[in-house]
């Protein structure tokens, strides 16, 4: 594969950089107070911090890390239902591989693992699909998770097994859909934001339109980004552009994979066999209205959640937890009591320090090693 | 070779028995009786193939003026395999079996020399697999220049191992006045590696198969003894090498900066990959730093040593893309730093478990 340097060219990034700056620098002054802006997917936290972005920005733009990442939002309660599946005799479960580490009441799937679950880490929910065919004397769950952007590959996955009648697999569905959340969020009182980074493979399936009411109602600018450094700084140029100059705009920096009607093939697929839950509950943020998807009566007999006895029992984040706070832009993950004590990647509490794109994760992994302006003594406490 | 010429005195030479017939191995191989004879004289000695070994004493038994002549210290060392798929793009787990506890004697500067080998073998294996492995074990052993020269077989039934696990350990002796540790890193001493790295982690995981991936990465496997001596040869101020296996070099870098109290400053356009490990990185969302390699060392050298020692392995065939990929520095003690190619800087931590691939 080729063509990974290419969207890093260093070359191209000292003059973003500086026309970043000067644009930030106006707003600033105008405003009186420094910009916020959030990465809405843990996909772009983790590329943040990889690349050490947040460092090389002007000292008046506070990234603010949003709530997408599916594995971080994951209810205790969502994931003791998938122990209890797996635990349960002639059970193959497989998984996404950053999900084995989260954390349940009792254990993590990885911990179910070693006391014997047959747990299986997949890439793909069609591998899923292929132990199913090879195992036909055994019941293949797969746990689907993930925003719209694993949504399709579910769904088609589902339209597979009905097609060729696979009578032994079932999904156990806890996807999650982005407008709604970010909505929930954007009502949320304390929420101070100035701006978004929107997410890129969402908006692949998803398409532009369904941001509008992100710049209609709420006068915001939202820049749908790609995930290498250079489209990032790109797209926080656009959105310091749009600040400066008084617009609040959906625009897409991400066109060479984003069509501004989303992914059509996709999105029948999803409506097809998905429709929305009444309500879903998050880790850290609590329930949010038609956040989540669960499987159409139509495919019942591959609902996992019909099939077996789920305890579905709602378990309350660890009181200390401050996930919520952190997923809402309110405080820094340093800023949490639990931080790189009680909470660390190798005995997480909360669902923010288990998976890469984590926001805890990311600052625990690459941290923040160097002062660069007034908000890491803030940090630092 | 002459060691083994004086021990072709030791003892007379026993007559192999015959060969195995049947297609798998089953539980009679491990009974102790002629069925296991048949099988390690077939599999095993016929291709190691030296005097030290072929008496099948309980022991072998080695001449300590033999020793002495090669240094001042022992080193002595053990690592078990247990790698899946058993053969794989570039090696298998008997090619690994030798150069791991090879690499492992080399990196302490010592003179590897003689290896005892163990293997465990699940019922139901196909001997002609356990005759390939023990044939490139034997050829690595001898690319090495290394005799296996005592060993054990166990075979225990399905379920009680996965197809075959392989202990090696082995004993080497140690150049006089060389003293190679993690402690000894200095501000401004230099970091090197000797080539392209991420190859086995990367080759491994592409033959396991269940990621559907196609790809062309072969691992690096590779006895490593013959470079070392090539650096220390021309550079004997070597402070510390370490091979870079699990966890990658991430973690060599991190275990250096600890042990010396001190920061290491990396530079990722100075550090070599290989442009399909970055790729398959890319699709996996898996970090190229922390992937295994079985042919790589990290190095510790001062600076005004550090472009002789580099030049000293790129002369070598394992070591042609040999390079200098940071410096220790003044920064926080026990921290690892990246300088980004895309010009950010950010920590290279150590891993806390299995580097599991991203959802998306």
């Amino acid at each position: 594969m080729k063509y990974v340097d290419e969207f890093r060219e260093p070359e191209r990034v000292g003059a973003l950089l500086e026309a970043i700056a000067a644009l930030t620098g106006k707003v600033v002054a105008e405003r009186g107070r420094p910009l916020h802006i959030m990465e809405v997917c843990g996909g772009h936290t983790h590329a943040i911090f990889k690349y050490g972005i947040a460092k090389m920005l002007p000292a008046e733009i506070e990234l603010v890390h949003g709530p997408g990442c599916p594995v971080c939002v994951l209810p205790i309660g969502q994931v003791d239902d998938c122990v209890a599946i797996a635990e349960t005799p002639g059970v193959i479960f497989t998984t996404f591989g950053d999900a084995m580490r989260v954390p349940g009441s009792k254990k993590s799937l990885l911990q179910a693992k070693a006391e014997g679950a047959d747990i299986r880490m997949v890439y793909s929910p069609l591998d899923a699909l292929a132990l199913a065919r090879a195992n036909p004397e055994r019941e293949v769950v797969f746990f689907g998770l993930g925003f719209e952007t694993t949504m399709p590959a579910t769904a088609f996955t589902i339209l597979q097994a009905e097609a060729e009648q696979i009578r032994n697999f079932s999904l156990f569905c806890n996807h999650i859909t982005i407008i709604p959340t970010m909505q929930a969020l954007l009502e949320s009182p304390d929420l101070n934001l100035d701006g978004f980074i929107g997410p890129g493979h969402v908006s692949m399936i998803i398409g532009m339109r369904p941001y509008q009411f992100i710049a209609e109602k709420y006068r915001l600018p939202l820049v749908v980004a790609g995930f290498e450094p250079l489209d990032i700084l790109h797209s926080l140029w656009m959105v310091v552009k749009q600040l400066a100059e008084g617009r609040a705009e959906i625009e897409n920096q991400y066109g060479r994979v984003v069509p501004v009607d989303g992914n059509v093939a996709a999105l029948d697929a999803i409506g097809r066999v998905f429709e929305l839950r009444e309500f879903f509950e998050w880790r850290g943020l609590g329930s949010i209205d038609h956040s989540g998807v669960r499987m159409r009566k139509a495919y019942a007999h591959f609902d996992a959640e019909r099939k077996f006895a789920v305890p579905s029992q709602r378990v309350a984040d660890p009181q200390s937890c401050q996930c919520g706070d952190v997923l809402k832009g309110l405080i820094k993950p340093r800023q949490c009591k639990v931080f790189g004590t009680t909470c660390t990647p190798e005995m997480p509490l909360g669902a923010l320090m288990v998976s890469s794109e984590g926001a805890c994760a990311a600052y625990y992994q690459y941290g923040d090693f160097e002062s660069r302006n007034g908000n890491l003594v803030v940090d630092a406490a | 070779m002459t060691k083994l010429e004086t021990a072709k005195g030791m003892r007379p030479q026993r007559k192999l028995r015959d060969g195995v017939h049947v297609p798998k191995v089953t539980l009679a191989h491990g009974g102790g009786g002629k069925a296991m004879r048949d099988l390690i004289d077939d599999v095993f000695v016929s291709v190691f193939d030296n005097p030290m070994l072929a008496p099948l004493e309980d022991q072998a038994r080695i001449r300590l003026a033999d020793l002495a002549r090669h240094g001042d210290r022992l080193a002595f060392t053990s690592d078990s395999f247990v790698v899946d798929p058993i053969e794989f793009p570039g090696g298998d787990i008997g090619k690994l079996a030798i150069c791991g506890t090879v690499n492992d004697l080399a990196v302490g500067g010592a003179k590897p020399l003689y290896l005892s080998c163990s293997v465990i073998i699940e019922e139901g294996v196909e001997v002609d697999l356990l005759r390939r492995v023990a044939r490139s074990m034997a050829a690595t052993a001898a690319s090495a220049g290394i005799a296996i020269v005592t060993g054990d077989t166990k075979v225990v039934g399905h379920g009680s191992c996965d197809k075959l696990f392989i202990n090696t350990a082995g004993i080497g002796v140690i150049r006089d006045g060389l003293d190679l540790g993690a402690h000894r890193a200095e501000v401004g001493d230099a970091i090197l590696v000797n080539g392209l790295l991420g190859d086995h982690g990367a080759a491994i995981l592409g033959a396991r198969g269940d990621l559907c991936l196609e790809s062309t990465i072969e691992s690096d496997c590779a006895p490593l003894n013959g470079l070392i001596d090539a650096l220390l040869d021309a550079c004997p101020e070597v402070k510390f090498i370490r091979d870079a296996t699990r966890g990658g070099l991430a973690t060599v870098v991190n275990e250096i900066a600890e042990a010396s109290g001190v920061g290491i400053e990396l530079d990722e356009r100075a550090t070599p990959f290989r442009e399909e490990v970055k790729g398959f990185c890319e699709i996996l969302g898996l970090d190229p730093l922390y992937l295994a390699n079985e042919g790589k060392i990290v190095a510790v050298v001062p600076a005004a040593a550090a472009e002789r020692a580099r030049a000293a392995m790129a002369s070598h065939p394992l070591g042609r893309d040999a390079a200098i990929i940071g410096y220790v520095t003044q920064g926080i003690a026990g921290r690892v730093v990246m300088q980004t190619h895309f010009g950010g800087k950010r920590i290279v931590d150590m891993l806390v478990g299995e580097q599991l691939p991203r959802i998306c």
